[in-house]
């Protein structure tokens, strides 16, 4: 018991390091996700045809393939191509980009549950098509498609936890060094699972909030 | 040439790995699936006891990156059996897996109207045998939508087995590009192949779902 609080004492310190890159690197790539995510899922929905499966073709790739061979591909592989990326911008860029076909997907069902007599009335009106989805349709979709994105905010922080893997100093990166320098990984490991479900558990608490805030009244009874 | 030569090794290589994956998935698969079915079964007709272990169970896994659970299953594994990094890796993706799985299987015992329960007791059945030839079969159908989804989502993750040193595409994809100094190719070919295993699977989980479906 005794060498468990001795270890507990020299790990945490390295391992809230640890946490402050993981929440980071989840932050940046969801913003990063969302940013790519809107026009994506706009586009795919009221976009032309040839674009619409643009798109698609870039959703089915980053979601049908997993995360860690896409960063392996950016960061092991763009070099070939003459463009080298460090670790933090690689893992950026690439749960950015994973995280931007997820979103953009999420974005697309909202768009499409909007009722569809709202886009002719605004027509009707004279407004433009994009005028429509800038003012009208999108404000809602943004609100029904908050459910989908909290998912999405809670799946990476716990995606963060390969980026490791191109030794990034994360959760896992620190755990990973002290595991093998105090020759314990069991109750190394065990601690960062402790880490994660504190930090999921507050996410998830924040988003509820977040959701209950900003749900159209009257429209689903979750949320309460 | 040399790149033509390059692009045959790599996909050669590569190719026997993919074996490697869909053995780790199918079996990550299974475990999960007895995990997810007992627990779901515990949480919906167990006791409180049950009904507790079975939500701690489904709360805590679901919440730690599934890379983690590898990592410690793998040591305490270790620790007490000798056993090869395929089956300790897989066995950890599916213990992992079963949280989730125990949350589709739950949404799907809740959604068999409750009177089929009672109706079965009624004749005579026990808890059990009610579950097993009345209930199951219609939450298995229920499932299956959810479920699928699920399965590429193991598909998936068994790329994280790399961790343990188990030889599935991605692996294999370090080893060779280690070899050709041709990462850029090998990652593409590891993607590619990823990509079709998925689209393969999505079609075929489709049309069980066509074949299995039930309208309640």
């Amino acid at each position: 018991m005794e060498s468990f609080l001795q270890l507990l004492h020299n790990a945490v310190p390295s391992l809230l390091q640890g946490t402050g890159v993981t929440l980071q690197i989840a932050a940046i790539s969801l913003l990063l996700g969302m940013a790519l995510g809107l026009p994506v899922g706009v586009g795919r929905v009221y976009g032309p045809r040839w674009l619409q499966h643009l798109l698609a073709a870039y959703i089915t790739l980053f979601q049908g393939t997993p995360l860690l061979i896409q960063l392996f591909l950016v960061y092991y592989g763009l070099p070939d191509l003459g463009l080298t990326l460090d670790r933090m911008p690689a893992a950026f860029l690439t749960l950015g980009l994973n995280s931007g076909a997820y979103q953009a997907e999420y974005l697309r069902g909202a768009l499409q549950s909007v009722g569809e007599g709202q886009m002719t009335a605004a027509r009707a009106i004279g407004m433009g098509k994009w005028l429509a989805v800038r003012t009208i349709i999108l404000p809602q979709a943004l609100r029904l498609v908050l459910p989908a994105w909290s998912n999405e905010a809670i799946a990476m922080l716990k995606y963060t936890a390969v980026v490791f893997l191109i030794a990034v100093p994360d959760l896992m990166g620190q755990a990973k060094i002290l595991s093998s320098r105090y020759f314990a990984p069991i109750p190394i490991y065990m601690i960062v699972a402790v880490f994660y479900i504190v930090l999921v558990g507050a996410t998830y608490l924040i988003l509820r909030q977040l959701e209950r805030r900003f749900h159209i009244p009257g429209l689903t009874g979750e949320a309460h | 040439m040399e790149f033509f030569q390059n692009l045959v090794t790599t996909f050669n290589f590569i190719l026997q790995g993919v074996w490697v994956t869909i053995g780790v998935t199918a079996v990550a698969l299974a475990v999960g699936l007895v995990f997810g079915v007992t627990m779901a079964m515990a949480r919906v007709y167990g006791n409180p006891f049950l009904q507790t272990v079975a939500a701690i169970y489904s709360v805590i896994v679901r919440a730690v990156p599934v890379v983690v659970i590898i990592f410690i299953l793998f040591f305490v594994i270790a620790r007490f059996v000798n056993l090869s990094p395929f089956w300790a890796g897989s066995l950890a993706l599916g213990f992992a897996s079963g949280a989730y799985q125990s949350e589709i299987f739950r949404g799907a015992f809740r959604a068999v109207p409750p009177g089929q329960m009672i109706a079965a007791r009624a004749i005579g059945m026990s808890k059990l045998q009610a579950i097993q030839s009345i209930i199951l079969p219609q939450a298995a159908r229920l499932a299956l939508p959810a479920w699928g989804n699920e399965a590429t989502l193991v598909l998936k993750d068994s790329t994280l087995v790399f961790v343990v040193g188990v030889p599935e595409i991605l692996r294999r994809a370090q080893q060779v590009s280690a070899r050709t100094l041709e990462p850029f190719l090998a990652f593409s070919v590891a993607m590619l192949l990823y990509l079709v295993l998925t689209l393969l699977t999505t079609q075929i989980l489709q049309w069980f779902e066509r074949r299995y479906r039930l309208q309640m």
